[in-house]
């Protein structure tokens, strides 16, 4: 029995749940996502049922999944987490067998009314499980060697299966995401500085694997490397992408070239402009002004879940918000450095802008578990 | 599990102080990835922006109708024509075999068409459209551009190309243009970047070439918006170029045509020169060909049979061609005696059929002699003697100097191509081009246009205009230019003694006008009209000692290449001359048999402007005069084919 279920008797019931939600977060999601349908009406080139219909009834679908999971307390959400876990583990296994290949990689399930990206599932199940597990963990076990190699296991398991299909951006991710709440649990920073300076040995046994027997990534991942640390040498070959997206981003300026008026997105020199790539546009549209102002939004988003968080008593909660915030926070991170040329191009999608069935549903019911971890926040009794 | 207050304090704590750290660390990195975009959109904005623009507009040379030209009178000599035309690009389509097969299923395509498409496709690059077919008519266009989209890699183009309607007519005049060969394009500093547009047309011979600056025009640009892969979007500005410049020529269609339609046959030329103005009115080299078969690019077989040809029909043989000019040169050595003083009028010589110097024999051509004669007898009956004897008091230099005088041995400056300079030999040119010294002898040879001299027929009209007005005539092909008029070639009157001149006219009007003269029976009848003219048969082999004892070959026993060129020169009218005309038929005999009926024919069709009435001729010639002319009637050009303005019909 924990904290929560002691202190739960003032949290709202009934429909005073809608008003306890956290609105501010909904309303910035909600003004991100338009953002979203704006752009790819845009790329498009006026055509709303290419890309921004489809777009709209999934942000509808995942809107309405996020009230339904806010509504449902978060105790039993805690309680489904392992279970969670376990389904997203078994779903990227499937993906090995029965698996729809796009773009080099096996990424998808057709389940024939949506085409389910197991990773991004296990993006939200992880912080779910994690969060959990240091919820149930007592504190002076969190830095333990076996305590800490338990999650660590739960995280690196996923990341092997992501990494097989192969995709190296969302691995990163998920890497990163778990790394984030272990350390936000409260385990000892010796290790994640044993990590990190392990990750840089690793990275240096990459680079040295390379064209021998046993080289660790494919081909087209080292030449991404290459392209990202020297876009100039190859303008027309590899770096042909990151160079036309910085063109892009550059020619916007101060306040963009106009709505529809890009001209490196109209004219097709823009990558995978509906998906990955799509706030090269932004920017190309609406300059400096725009990209800046999406940038914002994000940040009020991922602070709103940091004060969500510091102010829930509860350590599951607390641990949930802040899991997802961060999950966002590193979606936009990475795609906004690798547009702008400050990553490799790993093929991570803009959250809730960029083209793409999964990953906007499961953020939006991530947020569902946000909502209802802020809105069955323990409160003190009222005497 | 134990709920421990303390513990759970300690905890949340712990959380505060990490979220908050990792708050910081994320913000952190949003100031980064803010001060990215700063960096990119604010600070380097224009640099980006123009890379935007380089990306998206691409500059395309819009090549400018090529000037065209008219004959004096404004009928169309070169124009140009809507050209339809079918290209491939090899790099947009899977299968070019499928393509062409579907293609042809459109439109009729000639298996050498084909064959030539094949080899230039395997030969350029992937990206290069080559051109499949051309000149098509509208109907198969039409069905080719409506099936486009089904037929990957074909594009439909409608560009200009060179026509030169009158044909044979001009070609050695206006000559011919032809795609810029890699050739010209690596030696020449023309810095155009038109003629890198492949298949550039530009001129390869006669007025086309050596015009082209002017004809050429300058380009226009089109700036057009492309996409990633090249496509045209949409155009954004557009600057017509300058078309090239409208030529007028002095040349009178008609004219030419009649000349070549006379000479058809022979190798042979004639120009026709206004003794007014100095307007060439025909500048004709027969055989002709058709400049139209150069310009879409002739075949190996066609090329073969022109350059093969023993009559050299490629060869522009009025302006290019020298030959010794024999007996019309005679006038020249006649005035360089007469204005020297060694010479009076009245001198005469005896001619006993040869002339001996320093041990060599020269002969007359009229084995028995002439007697004594005076220097107009002397050139009416063409007497060689007399001229190796005055010649001889003369000396080369002073013939040469009178030569250069007459437009001999000088080059005449026109847009043609290889106007020859010939030669008006002297004592040091001797020197210097053979190391030889000059001998008496060939002074002998000079004195009646044999030996080292040589003259084009131009140069040989010129010299007849010049004594027919005593003015220094200067030959002018191009009349105006875009309607500026190009200065007359009137010409000064010649520093030459009027009374020395007036003896060399009536000589030559005794040629064709009296009995003894040797070109009598080629006289014209008409008191009008009547012509002063001379004869000339070079000779073009040696003829030794053994055969003038056993007897001259006659030259119809001789191989063609071996016999005499024919020549006549003369101008009309007579005592108020309007034109002078040369005529040389290669290996055609004597120069009064062959040449002269053609120069004859030539001066009345440029006086009249037509077809020659046979009143003009002596009575006894009439009927034949009339047989000719029904032959001859056929092969002049239609020029019903012209409209009214003398412009292309399409």
């Amino acid at each position: 029995m924990s904290y929560l279920e002691h202190n739960l008797a003032a949290a709202p019931v009934g429909f005073r749940k809608i008003l306890a939600l956290n609105w501010p977060i909904l309303i910035l999601l909600t003004a991100i996502s338009s953002v979203g349908f704006v752009m790819l009406y845009s790329v498009a080139g006026g055509q709303i049922d290419l890309w921004a219909q489809p777009q709209m009834l999934r942000f509808f679908l995942g809107m309405l999944g996020l009230f339904v999971v806010a509504m449902v307390p978060i105790w039993f959400w805690r309680n489904m987490s392992f279970p969670a876990y376990c389904l997203a583990i078994l779903l990227l296994i499937a993906v090995e067998f029965v698996g729809t290949t796009g773009m080099g990689a096996q990424r998808w399930i057709d389940l024939g009314v949506i085409r389910l990206q197991p990773s991004e599932v296990m993006k939200i199940a992880l912080v779910l499980v994690l969060a959990a597990y240091y919820d149930w963990l007592p504190q002076q076990q969190i830095s333990r060697p076996f305590w800490v190699l338990l999650p660590a296991l739960m995280v690196l398991f996923p990341v092997f299966l992501v990494l097989r299909q192969p995709d190296l951006g969302t691995s990163l991710l998920l890497i990163m995401g778990g790394g984030a709440i272990m350390f936000l649990a409260g385990v000892h920073w010796a290790y994640f500085a044993t990590v990190i300076s392990s990750g840089i040995g690793l990275l240096v046994a990459v680079f040295q694997s390379r064209s021998t027997g046993w080289q660790l990534l494919k081909d087209y991942q080292y030449s991404r490397i290459d392209t990202f640390l020297n876009p100039d040498q190859d303008p027309l070959g590899a770096g042909y992408h990151i160079t036309q997206a910085k063109i892009a981003l550059g020619s916007g300026g101060w306040t963009g070239r106009g709505f529809m008026q890009g001209t490196q997105s109209r004219l097709n020199f823009l990558p995978e402009k509906h998906t990955d790539f799509i706030f090269t546009t932004l920017s190309e549209e609406f300059g400096f002004i725009g990209s800046i102002t999406l940038l914002g939004l994000y940040t009020l988003v991922v602070l709103a879940c940091v004060t969500s968080a510091l102010s829930n008593k509860d350590r599951f909660s607390a641990l949930l918000i802040l899991g997802i915030g961060i999950t966002l926070f590193l979606f936009f991170a990475v795609n906004m450095a690798m547009v702008m040329g400050l990553a490799p191009v790993v093929g991570v999608p803009l959250p809730l802008v960029s083209y793409g069935g999964s990953a906007m549903l499961t953020l939006l019911l991530g947020f569902g578990l946000m909502q209802s971890a802020h809105v069955h926040r323990p409160r003190p009794k009222i005497k | 599990m134990k709920y421990n207050p303390n513990e759970i304090i300690n905890s949340a704590q712990k959380l505060s102080r990490r979220a908050l750290l990792v708050g910081a660390l994320q913000l952190g990195v949003v100031t980064a990835l803010g001060a990215r975009m700063r960096f990119l959109q604010v600070k380097e904005a224009e640099k980006f922006r123009l890379l935007a623009e380089e990306n998206r507009i691409n500059l395309r040379l819009l090549p400018p109708a090529r000037g065209i030209m008219f004959d004096r009178d404004g009928r169309s000599v070169a124009a140009n024509v809507t050209n339809y035309r079918i290209l491939l690009v090899r790099e947009e389509t899977e299968d070019v075999d499928q393509v062409l097969t579907q293609l042809q299923k459109l439109i009729a395509i000639s298996p050498s068409d084909l064959e030539k498409a094949r080899r230039e496709l395997s030969r350029r690059s992937a990206f290069v459209p080559v051109t499949i077919a051309e000149n098509l008519n509208w109907n198969d266009f039409a069905r080719v551009a409506a099936n486009a989209p089904a037929l990957p890699g074909l594009l439909t183009d409608v560009g200009l190309s060179r026509i030169y309607p009158q044909k044979e007519n001009l070609a050695h005049v206006v000559g011919y243009v032809g795609p810029v060969s890699d050739h010209y394009l690596s030696r020449t500093k023309d810095p155009d970047p038109l003629l890198q547009i492949p298949r550039f047309q530009v001129g390869k011979t006669g007025v086309e070439a050596q015009m082209e600056q002017r004809l050429r025009g300058s380009a226009g640009h089109q700036r057009i918006e492309v996409n990633a892969v090249g496509r045209v979007m949409r155009e954004l500005e557009r600057a017509q170029g300058q078309q090239g410049a409208t030529v007028k020529l002095t040349i009178d269609s008609k004219i030419q045509n009649y000349a070549l339609a006379r000479m058809d046959g022979l190798s042979a030329s004639a120009v026709v020169i206004d003794c007014a103005t100095g307007d060439l009115l025909a500048v004709a080299s027969s055989p002709s060909f058709d400049p139209n078969l150069f310009v879409r690019g002739i075949s190996s077989k066609n090329y073969n049979a022109l350059r093969d040809d023993i009559f050299g029909p490629l060869r522009a043989k009025a302006v290019q061609g020298t030959y010794a000019p024999a007996s019309t040169f005679k006038m020249i050595t006649a005035l360089a005696a007469l204005e020297d003083g060694v010479l009076s009028p009245d001198d005469t010589v005896f001619c006993p059929g040869h002339f001996e110097i320093s041990n060599n024999r020269f002969h007359c051509w009229k084995r028995r002699g002439h007697g004594a004669l005076n220097v107009e007898d002397s050139i009416a009956q063409s007497c060689d003697v007399f001229f190796y004897s005055i010649s001889q008091k003369v000396g080369i230099d002073k013939i040469s100097a009178m030569a250069r005088r007459f437009g001999l041995g000088e080059y005449h400056d026109l847009p043609l191509s290889a106007v020859s300079r010939g030669v008006a030999p002297t004592r040091s040119w001797k020197q210097k081009s053979f190391g030889k010294a000059w001998l008496l002898g060939d002074t002998v040879n000079a004195s009646i246009g044999q030996g080292y001299v040589l003259a084009s027929p131009l140069q040989l009209a010129i010299m007849a205009a010049r004594l027919g007005t005593g003015r220094a005539v200067l030959p002018k092909l191009v009349q105006s230019i875009d309607e500026t008029a190009m200065p007359l070639g009137t010409g000064a009157p010649l520093d030459v003694d009027p009374e020395h001149l007036k003896v060399v006219q009536r000589a030559m009007f005794a040629v064709t006008n009296t009995k003894k003269g040797t070109a009598y029976s080629k006289r014209i009848a008409s008191p009008d009209l009547q012509m002063a003219g001379k004869t000339g048969t070079a000779q073009v082999r040696r003829i030794t000692a053994e055969e003038r004892l056993t007897g001259v070959i006659r030259n119809e026993d001789l191989p063609w290449e071996k016999r005499d060129h024919a020549l006549f020169v003369d101008y009309a009218p007579y005592d108020n001359p309007k034109v002078a005309v040369a005529v040389v038929v290669e290996h055609g005999g004597g120069g009064s048999s062959t040449a002269a009926p053609i120069a004859r024919d030539i001066t009345l069709f440029a006086l009249t402007g037509e077809m020659p009435a046979p009143s003009h001729y002596p009575a006894g010639l009439q009927a034949q005069i009339r047989e000719e002319q029904e032959e001859l009637a056929p092969k002049l050009f239609d020029w019903s084919t012209l409209d009214k303005k003398g412009q292309v019909q399409t």
